[in-house]
């Protein structure tokens, strides 16, 4: 029997087909090794389940002492949750490029045919199934630990941000590791100067509100900030006092999702040309 | 590109190829302009080479003498800085991505891969990377390991693996993605003698598995090339300074044409009659024949050792037909001849000779001062 395809070789329809085949099976081979290693490596539950939830802990046992509504626990909760991601986006996306670079990876994956932002979509899809378990976890004993009680408002919403907020990180992590190409033992400063103040301005442990208009605009500029400050809306109606409308939010957030995603594919283009030009992408020790 | 298309052209061609480093460059360009006399470095300056498909092709050259950087340059890793580089007829500047589908690498030493992975997984990680689909890319796998001899550490985790398995693991990592070309950069440097080997033989029956299959190979092992390539070319100070086949480099070098011969007892001149010169093993009685042969047009130099009643001789010529004459006047000199052999010079000596002779016309050279 003869089988005949609708795709005819050589057209444009049959060579971005092609290319999006080889992009698919670039991210899946690259999420591979932080798939298996979530399983052939447990001591992550410890490190990455335990300690967060001992600072979760201690913020909920804060707002327990001033005697705080007892919504505030599943804040902290949440925003626990919700920090494993930033975590992630800083350390297993942006950084990892660099650490890359340093076991001789980058170069390879330079080589490779299909786009270095199917790379980069498979370390986002490994790292998200890792983190999104650790913070499942986070959130049902800590939910189960404080008595924590949810009143979803709207579930379809409630999906679509934790998606936009999750590829606008991820593509906000894609851009940042595209920066980092350009610099080498400074990676390790930078992460460590963005890592608190980021924490803080996104609200995981307070409503962003708090920081008033002007700083939650700008802290409004990390996806996380609006994408948590909407889930908590919805998952507690009553009691959090919102930076903005959850519409507004959602909007907000599909236009971050955009800026990142095109940006870390334009950024990439750029910083890859010049690095090819400066011969920094394939310089180890520096 | 298609194979049939691409042997139409050079397997890779590279035109008056330059690369310049600027120290401290790369986003102080503002600096480094408005200081004058800042050092550059020309890691290539002008390099042509033209590799053929189906040639294993030796780049030597000493530490720093722009191996790598014009390893990366055609991997598309590196941006020339002018000159021109084409792999398969695609300009490595321009056609990034076409070249990326055909060309694979293997560096000395590298660590490349994840050690929390098994050997299989590994190998079907970067198959991924190009597309194989995956049941090739087992059937693949499974091949490659047999013939680097490391069927039982399939599933082994990689981390786990001596330098030497690490090394031919790294040449299947390449091979898996079935490259038209494959740039090896010093991919035996650190192994042991048995791993070394392994390796070699390895690029060697991958090349005869498919005609076509072109290697670049670069290395500080001199008999590694003169048992792999079939032409090598020398660089230093990122110029080519010599290119041909072994053998071409070898009597390029090559003021006179020498052979061995040893001769069974032969009649001798009167005692203490010696005609050496630079003493050392000299012989009590100088065969009579030394004389009419250093007397012989043509003949350089005539060096003799006797030990236990054989005498070896050692002749220059300067011509190899000269040979005939030599044996003529050895035979009526009463000289029985055991053994004649032609002393080829190594490719060793041949390098050290090249790159001995650049360095000394060239020394001041490879420092660029860069303009204000």
């Amino acid at each position: 029997m003869t089988t005949t395809s609708s795709v005819t070789p050589g057209t444009a329809w049959h060579k971005t087909s092609g290319s999006m085949r080889l992009g698919f099976k670039t991210m899946i081979g690259r999420a591979y090794p932080r798939l298996i290693s979530a399983i052939r490596e447990p001591d992550w539950i410890f490190y990455e389940i335990a300690l967060p939830l001992l600072r979760v802990t201690a913020f909920v046992l804060v707002y327990k002492a001033l005697k705080a509504p007892p919504e505030y626990a599943g804040f902290v909760i949440l925003g626990g949750a919700m920090m494993a991601f930033w975590l992630n986006v800083l350390w297993m996306m942006a950084a990892q490029l660099h650490w890359e670079r340093l076991s001789g990876n980058l170069e390879l994956y330079l080589m490779a045919p299909a786009s270095m932002l199917w790379i980069l979509a498979g370390m986002a899809f490994g790292g998200i199934f890792i983190t999104l378990l650790r913070a499942a976890v986070i959130v049902v004993i800590g939910s189960l630990i404080f008595g924590i009680s949810y009143a979803i408002t709207s579930m379809p919403e409630l999906v679509l941000i934790f998606v936009l907020t999750l590829v606008a990180l991820y593509g906000l992590g894609s851009m940042l590791a595209s920066l980092y190409l350009l610099y080498n033992r400074e990676v390790w400063a930078i992460q460590e100067m963005i890592q608190e103040p980021v924490a803080l301005i996104t609200g995981f442990y307070f409503p962003v509100r708090a920081l008033g208009g002007y700083a939650g605009g700008v802290a409004s500029l990390i996806p996380l900030t609006l994408g948590l400050d909407a889930m908590r809306q919805l998952l507690f109606p009553h009691g959090w006092p919102s930076f903005l409308p959850v519409g507004w939010e959602i909007a907000i957030l599909m236009v971050l999702v955009v800026v990142f995603l095109v940006g870390a594919a334009k950024s990439f283009a750029f910083i890859e040309r010049r690095a090819r030009g400066e011969g920094r992408l394939t310089l180890k020790w520096q | 590109m298609p194979i049939e298309k691409a042997h139409e052209v050079p397997a890779v061609q590279t035109i008056d190829l330059r690369r310049v480093y600027k120290s401290g460059s790369s986003s102080h360009k503002g600096i480094a302009a408005a200081i004058p006399h800042k050092k550059s470095i020309i890691a290539l300056d002008g390099v042509s080479l033209t590799i053929e498909h189906g040639e294993l092709f030796g780049l030597l050259g000493r530490n720093g003498a722009g191996k790598t950087t014009l390893i990366k340059v055609l991997t598309t890793l590196l941006s020339p800085t002018s000159g021109k580089a084409f792999v398969n007829g695609m300009d490595v500047t321009r056609d990034v991505v076409p070249i990326r589908k055909h060309i694979a690498m293997v560096s000395g030493g590298e660590q490349s891969g994840y050690g929390i992975l098994t050997v299989r997984e590994q190998l079907w990680m970067f198959a991924q990377f190009y597309g194989v689909p995956s049941r090739e890319a087992h059937r693949r796998i499974d091949e490659l390991l047999a013939a680097v001899d490391l069927t039982d550490q399939a599933n082994q985790k990689v981390y786990a693996l001596s330098t030497g398995m690490r090394q031919r693991i790294n040449l299947c990592r390449a091979l898996v993605t079935d490259p038209q070309i494959l740039f090896l950069d010093e991919p035996t440097v650190g192994l042991d003698v048995e791993a070394a080997r392994a390796v070699r033989e390895y690029v060697r029956f991958w090349m005869r598995q498919k005609p076509g299959r072109t290697v670049l190979l670069t290395t500080h092992y001199m008999f590694e090339a003169d048992e792999l390539c079939d032409r090598v070319a020398v660089i230093n100070h990122g110029q080519i300074i010599a290119q041909g086949t072994t053998n071409e480099l070898k009597r390029n070098l090559e003021e006179h044409v020498r052979f061995q011969i040893e001769l069974g007892e032969v009649a001798v001149k009167s005692p203490g009659d010696s005609l050496r010169e630079d003493g050392g093993l000299e012989a009590e009685r100088t065969p009579a024949f030394v004389e009419l042969l250093r007397a012989t047009d043509g003949v350089i130099d005539v060096h003799t050792e006797t030990r236990k009643g054989r005498t070896e001789l050692q002749l220059a010529l300067s011509r190899e037909e000269l040979i005939a004459t030599t044996m003529a006047t050895l035979n009526e000199a009463g000289g029985r001849v055991l053994t004649l052999r032609r002393i080829e010079p190594t490719l060793e000596e041949a390098f050290v000779q090249l790159v001995g002779k650049a360095a000394g016309d060239e020394e001041d050279e490879h420092v660029e001062e860069a303009h204000p």
